[in-house]
């Protein structure tokens, strides 16, 4: 039951995301100054929104892990800092592509960008954290350690347009930025089906991280013979 | 259409692919690493129940 409802998202969140692909493709005018390429913004931007809330989640669920040490803790925390990777880098990514055409270079080493990257390789070196270390317990607990600490960089990632000088453009979404109202209502439209389908990747990666629990256990016990 | 413009759209359908890619890859990732889970379990169920026979 549990997995057709993670499914019927799953597909929901992927009919959604081609639908407004649709509409942002034809029903969408150019923006006045960068053109077609302004379009990225729709996925850049909501894949950046969605990294940082699958972080925060970690970073909950990093924080609940220590106090309580029940697993599942840890489970939703290294399921949630996956998922957030993979948004990352499809931020990353876009994020180049975006630049190669707007300021004629893929990448530069400006406050965001280079803090971003930062980001992502601290919150990546928790997963490698994750397989250098046999024991359960000490794993949960060194990377949820890690990956409190990683979160440090979310806020400075996420303000350094506001503290710095930089080349990434300020925002547009609040403070004296602004964006026309289709394009706004497009861009937390498509931020919905992203989280979406976020959601349906943590729940399926949360029943591997049961699944090879259960595997470990049955190791221990050929072991034991 | 001109040839700035064309590669204006070029570059935003990059983008919209590399996107998709990245998930669709992560996807796959999973449903391997589902796949290889199943197996080792099923395995190793095997050789626990074949031992308890002996």
């Amino acid at each position: 039951m549990k997995e057709k409802i993670l499914y019927a998202l799953g597909a929901l969140a992927a009919l959604l995301l081609a639908r407004n692909i649709r509409v942002m493709l034809t029903g969408l005018p150019d923006e006045a100054f960068q053109g077609a390429i302004f379009r990225i913004i729709f996925f850049h931007v909501p894949a950046a929104f969605t990294c940082f809330l699958c972080f925060f989640i970690a970073l909950i669920a990093s924080i609940s892990y220590l106090k309580s040490g029940k697993m599942q803790w840890d489970s939703l925390a290294v399921s949630a800092t996956e998922v957030g990777l993979a948004f990352g880098a499809a931020n990353l990514v876009s994020g180049m592509i975006w630049a190669r055409i707007i300021w004629g270079i893929w990448w530069t080493w400006d406050w965001r960008l280079t803090s971003m990257l930062v980001c992502w390789l601290l919150y990546a070196g928790y997963l490698v954290l994750r397989r250098a270390v046999e024991e359960p317990a000490q794993r949960a607990r060194l990377s949820a350690v890690l990956s409190i600490l990683s979160f440090a960089v979310v806020p400075f990632v996420f303000f350094s347009i506001k503290w710095f000088r930089t080349q990434h453009p300020q925002p547009v979404l609040y403070g004296e930025g602004k964006m026309d109202a289709a394009y706004r209502a497009m861009l937390y439209g498509n931020w919905v089906p992203l989280l979406m389908l976020a959601a349906v990747l943590v729940m399926i990666r949360i029943g591997q991280e049961n699944r090879r629990r259960e595997l470990d256990a049955l190791r221990r016990e050929v072991h034991a013979f | 259409m001109g040839d700035a413009a064309a590669r204006n759209f070029e570059y935003l359908a990059y983008g919209l692919i590399a996107v998709w890619a990245i998930l669709v890859i992560y996807v796959l990732t999973l449903a391997s690493r589902e796949r290889r889970i199943g197996r080792e379990i099923e395995n190793l169920k095997r050789m626990i129940e074949d031992r308890g026979g002996k």
